[in-house]
């Protein structure tokens, strides 16, 4: 498995996000998620300027296997989504945690990020799945 | 109890992701499924299919055992080694399992029946040849390997000894013959798959299976999962048994008329119902779907058509075509404007003839 980036924070679901100052935070989903779902073949991102709401299901990613929803890990509104997925939903496969990103939020409450798991916490997660 | 075949290790080596699959600890791809997938559409790949049942029938009636048996009619088998693709049904018409024959000797015809379903089948069958005083022998020492691709017979074939290429090479489709490896091991290949492409299968003993298995790794014959051979058997518009079909739907139900033979005064199991609902009119009708627009058709999905509702039975994204495809189970009659329900968007498809893909190529109108 690849190395989990330690600017990244978690949901227990599999989803990163990854704070890129001005209250933007970009989302995507862990390098773990695509290995589970396999190659990936679509992904239908929310729209911009959509709200969305910490836990629910905003996104949806389907490999040739199983179509699986991505939660929102946090609660704030879609500035920008990555377009170039429509395309090559494989980018996921290959770069999880940089091209694969699904789309950036804009934030209010920064306090929220508190809430999720830290990449050492989420490690120890994979590895108690794992047994 | 989780089952293994005896390659088992050999795929963990290769790095197979392994899922449950009806019992059976499988591979489900040894990276990706969709390069697996087109390796096998442009070269050539192998799948373990040792979990499936070998059943060899004995006997003085196993012919006439088999008119009883079968849908489909055996008497089309007439030189040693040609097989048959054939439903198995209940009294009530429905399927009990799909299978091939293999018309050996008049003494000797061998059965190839589906893993889930091995124990029902094996009872089933047992019960039915009794009257017939047919030998109904499971030979679960085997281990089975179908090798599959524009250049998987090829070589098959570069394996097997001096005296049995030509004759292996010359097996016509739907064939088998008994062979010897150049280690002198004895085979059984047959010209038969499940992907589309053309290519054998393989029946080999299970203590040498390994040894085949990385003899074909050594020709250059890419490992393929499960994954993969359902994407190709969809494609080649072949059923899975259990998704497709199952004890409650008639061949006619699930596209499977041309394996049903009502030919004179055969009476074979489940065809008074079958004939009872020719005359009344078949309810239901499977049917192929394209989907244009992105996404995937699943399994379960609900499926709407100017006579009502139906639902997708096998779906799955076509990685030869780059779009989904589908069987789906829908009221009978001209289904008009369809659409299927995908999280509560209702997206247009178009009803298609199949085989969707067909060695190597996407067929017309798809």
């Amino acid at each position: 498995m690849s190395e989990i980036p330690g600017d990244l924070k978690f949901l227990k679901s599999h989803e990163w996000a990854r704070v890129e100052g001005d209250g933007k935070v970009t989302i995507g989903i862990s390098d773990h998620a695509q290995g589970l779902l396999g190659d990936l073949v679509y992904v239908e991102l929310p729209n911009v300027g959509d709200t969305v709401e910490a836990g629910n299901a905003c996104a949806v990613v389907e490999s040739v296997k199983a179509a699986s929803d991505v939660y929102a890990p946090l609660s704030g509104r879609v500035v920008e989504v990555n377009a170039a997925l429509a395309d090559k939903p494989e980018t996921i496969n290959e770069d999880a945690y940089g091209d694969g990103w699904l789309f950036t939020m804009e934030i209010d409450d920064a306090d929220q990020l508190n809430e999720l798991l830290t990449p050492d916490d989420y490690a120890e997660l994979l590895e108690d799945e794992d047994h | 109890m989780t089952q293994k075949t005896i390659l088992n290790e050999t795929h963990r080596a290769l790095g197979a992701k392994m899922v449950d699959f009806g019992g059976w600890d499988m591979p489900i791809h040894y990276g990706s499924q969709i390069d697996e997938h087109h390796q096998v559409r442009r070269d050539a790949g192998m799948f373990d299919v040792s979990h499936m049942t070998v059943v060899d029938l004995a006997g003085g009636k196993v012919r006439d055992f088999l008119r009883h048996l079968v849908a489909n009619s055996v008497d089309k088998l007439q030189k040693p080694g040609k097989a048959l693709y054939t439903a198995m049904l209940n009294p009530q018409g429905g399927v009990i399992d799909d299978l091939i024959v293999y018309y050996m000797s008049e003494d000797w015809f061998r059965l190839v029946v589906n893993a889930a379903t091995r124990e029902k089948d094996v009872a089933w069958i047992t019960a039915q040849a009794a009257a017939f005083d047919v030998a109904v022998r499971e030979r679960p020492e085997f281990g089975m390997v179908a090798v599959q691709g524009p250049n998987a017979r090829e070589k098959v074939v570069g394996l097997l000894r001096e005296e049995d290429r030509a004759a292996v090479s010359k097996l016509l489709r739907f064939s088998a013959r008994e062979a010897k490896t150049t280690e002198g091991v004895d085979v059984f290949v047959a010209r038969t798959g499940y992907t589309g492409e053309d290519g054998f299968e393989v029946i080999v003993p299970e203590a040498q299976t390994v040894a085949f298995w990385n003899a074909l790794l050594a020709a250059g014959v890419k490992p393929a999962g499960l994954g993969a051979r359902d994407t190709l058997r969809l494609e080649a518009g072949m059923n899975l048994y259990g998704q497709d079909m199952d004890d409650s739907v008639s061949p006619f139900e699930a596209a499977l008329a041309w394996t049903v033979v009502l030919d004179e005064g055969r009476d074979f199991i489940g065809r008074a119902a079958l004939e009872a609902q020719q005359a009344a009119g078949v309810p239901r009708q499977m049917i192929g779907l394209v989907m244009d627009e992105k996404g995937v058709l699943r399994h379960g999905q609900k499926v709407l058509t100017a006579n009502g509702d139906g639902e997708i039975l096998s779906g799955t994204f076509s990685p030869s075509i780059g779009k989904a495809i589908a069987f789906a189970r829908v009221p009978a009659g001209e289904p008009g404007q369809v659409r299927v329900d995908i999280r509560g968007k209702e997206v247009p498809v178009r009803v298609v003839k199949f085989p969707f893909v067909r060695e190597g190529k996407i067929q017309g109108g798809i």
